[in-house]
Parts: C-alpha cells; sequence; structure tokens
C-alpha cells in the first residue's frame, strides 16, 4: 500500500482524547441509572469511568480509512477467487465440509456478536468503552457478510451452502454456537464482554483464525484465508478491548474480582467446548495440514492463555476451573468429535469419511500417546463395516448435554475408555451434563438453562413427531446430496470431473 | 518469561516491517508458516515507525499495522513512535 501520511496536528493522545471521550456528555433530564439500567445489577462497582483506557487508540476517522483499505484487498482477492475458477484450486473437495461447518456454525456467530456490540455499546456509561463497541459491533457484522460473501462462490458449485441460516435456527449442531451467543446475549454488559471480548476473542479465536485460516491458505483456498485474516485483525483490536475491560473492573474495585473469576471460570469452558469442533477441522478436514489441534493449544492455549493468567495473577486472577480438564481433553477430542460426525452423518449438512491410511500415519504422529491406542481400531472397525456394505449409522438419539448442547460424546478426564456423563436433579427433574464444567454451569444459574432449547427433544414434537424425512424437509437439508459419506458424493464426483476439464479441451 | 508475539499476512507489504522488527528485537524468533509470519519474543516487543520507515522508503503511520496484522498477544501501547507489546510478569 502506498499510503499518504500527512503531517499530524495532533498527537494520536490528543486526537483520541478530542474524537471519543469529548463526544460524550452528562445527563440533565434523566438520571445516570435511568440512562444505563443494567450497568449496576451484576454486581461490578465502577467508581470512574474515565479510567478506561483504548492502548490502540484508533479513532472513527481512522477505523474507516483502515477498514477500507482491507476491504479493497478482499475484494480483489475475491475477485480473483471468482475470475480464476477458484474453487478448482483447493487440494480436495472434502476440505469443503471445514468450510460447512463454518459457515452454518460460526458466521452466524458474528452476525450474533454484532448485535450483542451494538446494545453494550448503548448500555456503558463510558464514552471510551462506547466507541470501542461501536466498532466491533461493525466489525462484527462485516465478518458475518465477508464469510458468506467469499464462500457463495463454492454454493455455485457445491452442495451444503444453499441452508446456512435455516441451519443457523434448525441444525442441532448449531445450536451449540447459538446457544452460547444467546447466553451472553441475554447477561448483563460486563458478563457478556468477559464471554466475548476475553474468553472467546483473548483466549480461543486464535484458535479459530490463525492455524486454520494458515492451513487454508496451505489447501489453496485464498478466498478464506482473506476473509479469515482480515477478520483475525480486527480480533487484535477486540482481543485488546477485552482484556482492557478486565484490568478495568479489576483495578476499579476489590470487590469485583470473584465475580470476574465466576464468568472467567465460566466462559472459559463454554468457549472450548464450542471450539473444540474447530479441532477436528484441523485434524481431520484440511487435506494438507499445518499443524495439528493438539499442537496449535501448545501455542495459543497453554502458551498464550498461560501468559496472560500470570499476568492477571497480580490481581489474583487463577486460570479457569476447567483448564487442567481441558489440557487433559486435547488428546482426545478431534477423534472423537469426528467418530460422532461420521456416525451421525445422516443427519449433518456436510460430509464425513473414514481417514485415509496416509491420514492415520499423520494423527498417529501426532497423537503418539493416543490415537493408535484408542482411535485407529475404532476406525479400522468401521472400515471393515464399511467394505462389508453395512456401513454404521447411529440411528439412536444423542444424549445431548444441557449447558453446551453438545451430544455427551466426550470421555472421562483421566480415563479416555468411558465417556463422561454428569447429572443434577432440578424441580424433579433431571438434567445430564458432558463434564464437571458444564454441570457446574448449570447449578450455578438452573433457572436459565432449564429454558434451553434442545434439538433432539424437539423432534419428537409436533409438527415433525418424530419423521426424520420431516425434520430434513425443515432443516432444508437434501439427504443424499448435502450429507453422508464423501467417499462416493456428488461433491467428489463433480469435483474430480471438473478438475480434469480444466487441464484438457476435451 | 512470558512470550509475546505478533503475526502478519506475508506479503510485500510486511516484509520491511519485519526486518524492522527483527532489528529492534535481536531476541525475537520468526516463525515463517503458509500466508503468515509469527514474531515471538521473550516479555517484550517494541515496533518503531522510525526503523519501518528506514526499510520501507517512506514515512509510515504506525496505525498502517493494522492492514497486515493477524493477531497479538500482550498489552498493548501506543504512541505515533512506538507500537510496544508486553507482559508484566
Amino acid at each position: 500500500m502506498d499510503m499518504q501520511v500527512a503531517k499530524k496536528k495532533l498527537s494520536l493522545k490528543e486526537k483520541y482524547k478530542l474524537m471519543t471521550r469529548d463526544l460524550g456528555w452528562d445527563t440533565t433530564y434523566h438520571t445516570k441509572d435511568e440512562v444505563f439500567p443494567y450497568v449496576k445489577y451484576e454486581g461490578i462497582k465502577i467508581h470512574d469511568w474515565d479510567k478506561w483506557e483504548d492502548p490502540f487508540r484508533l479513532t472513527m476517522d481512522s477505523y474507516w480509512k483502515y477498514q477500507g483499505e482491507k476491504e479493497r484487498k478482499f475484494y480483489a482477492i475475491i475477485d480473483a477467487h471468482a475470475q480464476n475458477n477458484g474453487h478448482l484450486n483447493i487440494t480436495d473437495a472434502s476440505y469443503l465440509s471445514a468450510l460447512k461447518i463454518f459457515l452454518q456454525a460460526i458466521s452466524p456467530g458474528e452476525y450474533a456478536a454484532g448485535k450483542g456490540f451494538a446494545r453494550m455499546g448503548r448500555e456503558f456509561p463510558g464514552v471510551g468503552t462506547q466507541v470501542a463497541c461501536q466498532m466491533q459491533s461493525i466489525d462484527e457484522i462485516r465478518h458475518a457478510q465477508t464469510q458468506i460473501h467469499a464462500l457463495s462462490n463454492y454454493n455455485k458449485f457445491y452442495n451444503g451452502f444453499h441452508a446456512f441460516a435455516d441451519a443457523r435456527d434448525r441444525m442441532w449442531y448449531c445450536t451449540l454456537p447459538r446457544s452460547f451467543f444467546d447466553d451472553a446475549l441475554s447477561a448483563g454488559p460486563f458478563e457478556f464482554m468477559i464471554a466475548i471480548g476475553f474468553s472467546f476473542e483473548y483466549v480461543l479465536t486464535n484458535l479459530l483464525f490463525v492455524p486454520f485460516m494458515s492451513g487454508a491458505a496451505y489447501n489453496g483456498d485464498m478466498a478464506t484465508v482473506t476473509f479469515g485474516f482480515s477478520a483475525q485483525s480486527d480480533e487484535a483490536r477486540h482481543m485488546t478491548l477485552g482484556l482492557e475491560c478486565i484490568k478495568f473492573m479489576l483495578e476499579q474495585d476489590p470487590d469485583n474480582l470473584p465475580i470476574v473469576q465466576g464468568w472467567i471460570d465460566k466462559w472459559f469452558w463454554r468457549g472450548f467446548r464450542l471450539l473444540g469442533v474447530v479441532g477436528t477441522m484441523m485434524d481431520y478436514m484440511l487435506p494438507k495440514r499445518v499443524m495439528s489441534w493438539k499442537e496449535a493449544w501448545g501455542i495459543y492455549g497453554v502458551e498464550n492463555g498461560g501468559a496472560l493468567f500470570r499476568d492477571l495473577a497480580r490481581y489474583g486472577i487463577r486460570p479457569p476451573k476447567g483448564w487442567d480438564d481441558a489440557d487433559k481433553a486435547i488428546d482426545h477430542m478431534s477423534h472423537q468429535f469426528m467418530l460422532a460426525l461420521y456416525q451421525y452423518n445422516f443427519g449433518t449438512a456436510f460430509h464425513s469419511w473414514i481417514p485415509s491410511e496416509d491420514d492415520m500415519a499423520w494423527l498417529s504422529k501426532k497423537y503418539p500417546d493416543t490415537f493408535d491406542k484408542y482411535y485407529r481400531p475404532r476406525w479400522n472397525h468401521l472400515t471393515k463395516l464399511k467394505e462389508a456394505g453395512t456401513p454404521f449409522a447411529n440411528m439412536g438419539l444423542a444424549k445431548l448435554c444441557q449447558t453446551c448442547q453438545i451430544p455427551t460424546v466426550f470421555t472421562e478426564p483421566d480415563d479416555p475408555t468411558s465417556i463422561c456423563q454428569r447429572e443434577t436433579e432440578y424441580k424433579g427433574e433431571k438434567y445430564h451434563f458432558c463434564s464437571d464444567g458444564c454441570q457446574h454451569i448449570f447449578e450455578n444459574e438452573p433457572e436459565k438453562y432449564i429454558q434451553a432449547w434442545l434439538p433432539m427433544q424437539q423432534l419428537f414434537q409436533a409438527p415433525i413427531s418424530g419423521d426424520l424425512g420431516a425434520w430434513m424437509n425443515w432443516v432444508s437439508l437434501i439427504p443424499g446430496k448435502d450429507n453422508g459419506d464423501y467417499d462416493g458424493s456428488e461433491d467428489q464426483r463433480n469435483f474430480e470431473a471438473w478438475r480434469k476439464q480444466a487441464t484438457s479441451n476435451q | 518469561m512470558s512470550t509475546v508475539f505478533i503475526a502478519l499476512q506475508a506479503n510485500e507489504d510486511t516484509r520491511p516491517i519485519i526486518d524492522a522488527i527483527v532489528q529492534d528485537n535481536p531476541a525475537a524468533i520468526v516463525n515463517r508458516e503458509p500466508a503468515m509470519v509469527k514474531i515471538d519474543a521473550p516479555g517484550s516487543m517494541i515496533i518503531r515507525r522510525e526503523t519501518i520507515e528506514e526499510h520501507i522508503g517512506r514515512t509510515y503511520d504506525l496505525q498502517e499495522l493494522q492492514i497486515n496484522l493477524i493477531t497479538l498477544s500482550g498489552h498493548v501501547d501506543e504512541d505515533e513512535d512506538q507500537f510496544t507489546l508486553r507482559w508484566n510478569s
């Protein structure tokens, strides 16, 4: 870029003050408490909103300038992708399953975050916070739009992309992210900031947008890399906002510490469960892989998250409650997720498959303590069933965790041979959980989670009444096209045929 | 000591920026991955406008980093002349 840099009349700090703090005003007709009704009920005590710092000191005029430049770069790549048969430059069409999951489950989450930050920008009394939330709200809407737009190029050629908006509301695995964001949006403003700004953005989005996107580049998908990195560069500001909010709360009043710690415990575990599927995308769905989920967790979870919690220790913050359980789960979760997706692949709007011998050799190298011992034998068994013409489909209805809504497919932290299952009785009803973390979250706020809309239970209610075909119709899933084994699918056949056409004149 | 890092897109814009970061932070380690460059440094990292300008051959506004920034770690402090990442412990 060759950007003209005008001589500054004001310093960055002066300009920031003028274009944020000086935009605020004191209310006269109504009290502050009437204008900002939600800011006290969570119990967080703030004495001086002017102590809020935005270290990036980005003002709206610079924001538009740099975001405009990013959009120009993004659309240049999208145009090149559309004009240059970009959909044939990917390593293999099986890779598209990862993008379908992204579009169905994650892009709508960006939109939900946009709504959340628009609300929080209104509810926080401090003007620095309001401006930062406003920018983040616009960012999140931009992320949803650019992702949908970039992936629409694949929708022209491949199955499973056409009904992501229906999937967002109706598909069972999309209730995972939806319930995560609904939980955050129905909380107070400070809890929302910890949920999204801190746990999700700071501790977890690096795992989604950095190694996975670098992997997209390795697989020839420049459209996805570009929206991923363009989104992630906003995330750098969002992380700073989340971290700033946490420091601000802790510095304003020591009474805030136990409340903040409780939210960190809750939202780390909710985010860890939600992002687990990214491990499956990285370990199984990228034909060409940059690093394993375990390696990515080592860099962005243990090293980066660890640095953060060491830093916050001076305020009395300790690592989140589920931190050790998360570490134990890393060797297992991507395999357990992929095995579940394979067994239920008649009920997904993407393909799954049995990993090839090559893939299994890679997995065994990356997971030396667990893959050969626990997971290769299961894939070998599934291969035998498939070769015998009786591929395994799990027609049973998965039991869902009442909190995270994932089928209870994960094992005990210290025993990978037994499924982890917890239950709590509340007002005469039994509720089931996938982990101690999810059980604790429920028990702290049972009235919130007993209202959960659970897709498996919903399937048996009118108007679907347990009819699988009617359910597929309702979620806009075309059986035999959008779902099932990748091996033999229309996506696989088309990709191979079009690739051949691209290199011949016949 | 905790590590701070910055990750930038691997492109023509960032080549001189990466050279400048390495020059100003001798302990920095550069990791080149597909489409991105991640630079780690123990404890803190300083990115100076003047050093970037020497490498890039024109005036530079540090906020231009936003365009090619992927992610970072550590507390941020920014003014006209330098952009700092730091952990307190």
